[in-house]
């Protein structure tokens, strides 16, 4: 079976009213579908189509997707000043929050990606754990790391933050260098957290240059 | 009579078994393992954040450190999933000397498995014996990227360098006399490729050695042979990768399925397993490493009569030559471009799965067009496994908490992150 086998397949009713496009780049296959139908759709590759293995869950926040730091179209008329503005960005439309799930045939040899997108404000799925067991720490990770919430998940906790970690930390958001830094008192006896001391500085800004030589791939 | 109720042992997070920095909740009835809860994150420290913040090669260092004893076979999967972004194709000296280091990857993982996984059971000599093949590889790392370890020697468009024709050797001091380096420098005279052919004719003879004290040995059978077994079906639900599922019987490779680099050129075998326990786990990773020789002895073979460039000469992408840099304005204007601001990448998102020697090994870029990711997420193969320790360990004693831990082959720089 092949990516566009894959593809006629999938093209039946059933799945073109769950699935919100099918993108086929660099040999790889993404299916957008729709977040309350995310089961159903995992249920029948995994069923009907022997997508056995989950092989990888990720939590996407694409809150600052496509946003430059730097000013790379105006030339430099007003001096040597390319920073652009944090407070004017806001490339992205769209929703904010998404999972992205990669999950491997080994009956057919083959890879696929779900992605679902999520409520900016209650980022919240289905989790997929009843099918795929293997799901859980994944799907852990990413409520962890992106707050993303995962319904009828059997033991949603933190796994890599500290134990009473407060935020998320992988949202864009949330800083590079944290809000609370740790320490050991001698006075108190005990390890005490405050409020980071060190300034976030950016080494190399975010530049984007819309580059001629991809135009071709792009379009 | 009073009543015995089940109860809670905290295993380390500073235990000599745990394999860095595991902490292991047991709830025990006796001395059998009714659950474990491992508590993992001990040692995040937000490597997909870090790289987010970093154009695309400042970030090839910090692969190194995620699972650090199997570090090329990190760097292959990210630099693979850039190139494939990019749209480029290393040259095939390059791609001939990443398999090569990847397979001496191999080697050095499954020795420090070995050693570690020999030792937790009480086979001290195992231990120092595959830390004195290690020591050769190591140096194999240094002379090729001048680092031990953290090599971070591949690179989008090929290599760093090409190998060096002259093996570095020991020179006498207070602590070495001149007749001691002679003797330790007799595999040395000639260029890396000679040095790393000399240690694949040795080598399985050295892995004879370490079988002659595991494979038939009584107490280690019975410390290996059915504990922690799992079912094909089940390893693939619970997304066991790699010796894990093939130790089931199942003859699941990257390196052949899809196969990536030119190991589509490459003759070896996928040793397979049947019962799925410690002890095939064992034999499986005891089988790939002879594989891994034979690779190693094929890439060699090659190496030594394809000399060619090891990196594009796309200067958008790879820096140019140090003495063209000093001479020619355009070399200076790409060298200063690469090494500020690095290169923008096209929009888009890939998964790139490598047989790395402990699982897939998988890393999803997705890329807005910038310089730096917009997201990197990497797929640690025993991130998964040890998510499936509690299944597998149950109803087993205490004592083969420890078995169970070092055949999962875990490393905490790739859990944690």
């Amino acid at each position: 079976m092949t990516l566009n086998d894959l593809q006629q397949v999938l093209s039946t009713p059933e799945f073109t009213k769950a699935v919100l496009h099918t993108v086929i780049a660099q040999d790889e296959m993404t299916l957008v579908i729709q977040a309350d139908a995310l089961l159903e759709v995992a249920k029948k590759l995994h069923d009907d189509f022997q997508f056995e293995q989950l092989v990888d869950l990720a939590g996407v926040d694409y809150s600052t997707f496509g946003d430059s730091e730097w000013d790379t179209t105006h030339a430099t008329s007003t001096g040597f000043s390319r920073g652009v503005d944090a407070s004017h960005l806001k490339t992205h439309v769209g929703s904010r929050f998404a999972v992205a799930y990669q999950l491997l045939s080994y009956t057919h040899n083959m890879r696929l990606r779900l992605k679902v997108f999520l409520d900016d404000e209650w980022p919240e799925v289905e989790s997929v754990t009843p099918i795929w067991p293997g799901a859980n720490w994944f799907e852990r990770e990413a409520f962890d790391l992106f707050g993303i919430l995962f319904r009828n998940h059997p033991d949603l906790r933190r796994i890599l933050t500290d134990y009473g970690f407060i935020g998320h930390p992988f949202r864009k958001d949330f800083p590079l260098i944290g809000n609370v830094e740790m320490r050991y008192d001698a006075t108190l006896n005990r390890v005490v957290y405050e409020g980071v001391e060190i300034e976030p500085r950016t080494l190399v800004p975010r530049v984007i240059r819309h580059d001629n030589r991809y135009k071709e791939q792009e379009s | 009579m009073s009543e015995f109720k089940n109860y809670t042992v905290n295993f380390g997070p500073q235990h000599p078994a745990a394999h860095g920095v595991l902490r292991l909740v047991l709830e025990l009835d006796g001395e059998t393992v009714v659950r474990a809860d491992p508590h993992v994150g001990l040692l995040h420290r937000g490597t997909e954040k870090l790289a987010e913040s970093k154009p695309f090669n400042q970030s090839i260092g910090y692969m190194d450190r995620l699972d650090y004893v199997s570090m090329m076979c990190n760097e292959h999967a990210y630099v693979m999933a850039i190139e494939k972004l990019l749209g480029i194709t290393p040259p095939k000296r390059a791609e001939y000397i990443r398999v090569m280091f990847a397979e001496i990857t191999r080697i050095l993982n499954h020795l420090m498995w070995l050693a570690s996984n020999a030792l937790d059971l009480g086979g001290m000599s195992v231990f120092l014996y595959a830390f004195r093949e290690r020591e050769d590889l190591m140096d194999c790392y240094e002379a090729a990227s001048g680092a031990r370890m953290h090599a971070a020697y591949f690179r989008p468009g090929g290599v760093y360098r090409d190998l060096p024709a002259q093996m570095p050797q020991y020179q006498p001091s207070p602590f070495r006399s001149q007749k001691a380096c002679d003797k330790i420098n007799t595999n040395r005279q000639g260029g890396l490729l000679d040095f790393i052919e000399d240690f694949t004719k040795r080598f399985p003879k050295c892995i004879d050695e370490y079988e002659t004290l595991l494979t038939d040995n009584r107490i280690w059978k019975q410390r290996t042979v059915g504990i922690g077994a799992v079912t094909q079906e089940r390893a693939l639900a619970l997304g066991l990768t790699g010796p894990m599922l093939r130790s089931t019987g199942y003859a699941w490779d990257l390196r052949k399925k899809q196969p990536y680099s030119v190991y589509s050129e490459l003759d070896f075998k996928v040793p397979v397993g049947s019962a799925g326990d410690c002890y095939d786990r064992y034999v499986v990773r005891m089988a790939e490493m002879r594989e891994s020789n034979k690779i190693i002895t094929q890439c060699i073979k090659w190496l030594k009569e394809n000399p060619g460039e090891v990196m594009l000469p796309d200067h958008k992408i790879t820096p140019p030559k140090r003495e063209a840099m000093k001479a020619e304005m355009e070399s200076l204007i790409h060298h200063f471009k690469l090494f500020t601001e690095g290169y923008c990448v096209p929009e888009g998102e890939v998964y790139v799965a490598t047989e790395h020697p402990k699982g897939e090994f998988g890393v999803y870029l997705i890329s807005d067009g910038a310089n730096k990711p917009y997201r990197l997420k990497v797929r640690p193969p025993d991130f998964a496994h040890l998510s499936a320790m509690n299944e597998l360990i149950k109803g087993h004693m205490l004592a083969d908490v420890p078995a169970l831990i070092a055949t999962l082959d875990i490393v905490f720089g790739d859990i944690d992150r």
